[in-house]
């Protein structure tokens, strides 16, 4: 699975992307970003209020309920600004 | 036709292109978005533009597509800028052209109200204070929510 971050989330993060085996157990969007903000301080920092973040499953928009697989592209990001 | 893209584009030569050799074409409406030298109260020296490669195209003409469902266009433009911009620099083309100027403006419209909270574009601005992201807005939201009202009230 590939999780890519944009923004100020891949600011706070300090990544733009990584490559990463689906953890065990986790089976929707929910879950990952659960998963997501117990990884270190920089993760928890980042996603301390997950209602502002905005997910991308292989670049359509999901929400929380949506399942995820290996292989899938997820992308987390904040509001989108353009224009 | 989707164009994303780091370089600025001509407006004149963009909106003489997208009519030419289709004489069925009775208006063109356009929209260009341009970098203001102040944001928040505060003056931006400059922007930076980050997005998504791969879903700001797929994002950007699924809302073209969509405008060419609800209005007769003849023809439709949607250029995006991304990278590092000055106050006064061209961001967004938006155009569309049309036999009738209703659905031209009506459609041109719709398409930056929808861009501006679904492609996945991010600004950043320099102000004296350090670099700031930009906050979306409550009122892009809402701009966009009175097309998906229209809409249903079409049914």
């Amino acid at each position: 699975m590939k999780i890519l971050y944009f923004a100020w989330l891949r600011a706070r993060i300090g990544c733009a992307e990584e490559e990463l085996a689906l953890p065990p157990g986790i089976r929707d969007i929910a879950g990952l970003l659960d998963w997501l903000q117990a990884r270190g301080p920089r993760y928890a920092e980042a996603l301390r209020d997950p209602s502002v973040v905005r997910v991308a499953v292989n670049q359509d928009y999901v929400g929380r309920e949506h399942p995820i697989r290996d292989g899938d592209e997820v992308a987390i990001f904040p509001p989108v600004t353009g224009g | 036709m989707i164009r994303v893209q780091r370089e600025d584009f001509d407006v004149g030569v963009e909106l003489d292109r997208l009519a030419h050799g289709n004489h069925r074409i009775g208006g063109i409406a356009s929209f260009v978005g341009l970098v203001r030298d102040i944001g928040g109260g505060e003056r931006v020296s400059a922007l930076t533009l980050e997005h998504y490669p791969g879903m700001t195209e797929k994002k950007l003409a699924e809302i073209e597509l969509e405008a060419h469902r609800r209005w007769p266009l003849d023809a439709s433009l949607v250029i995006h800028r991304y990278g590092r911009l000055e106050p006064g620099d061209r961001i967004v083309l938006v155009a569309t052209a049309s036999p009738h100027r209703e659905a031209a403006l009506a459609a041109c419209h719709f398409l930056i109200d929808w861009l501006k909270t679904d492609a996945p574009f991010w600004k950043s601005e320099d102000t004296p204070e350090g670099e700031r992201w930009v906050a979306a807005r409550g009122e892009d939201d809402a701009a966009k929510e009175r097309w998906e009202q229209a809409r249903a009230s079409e049914f």
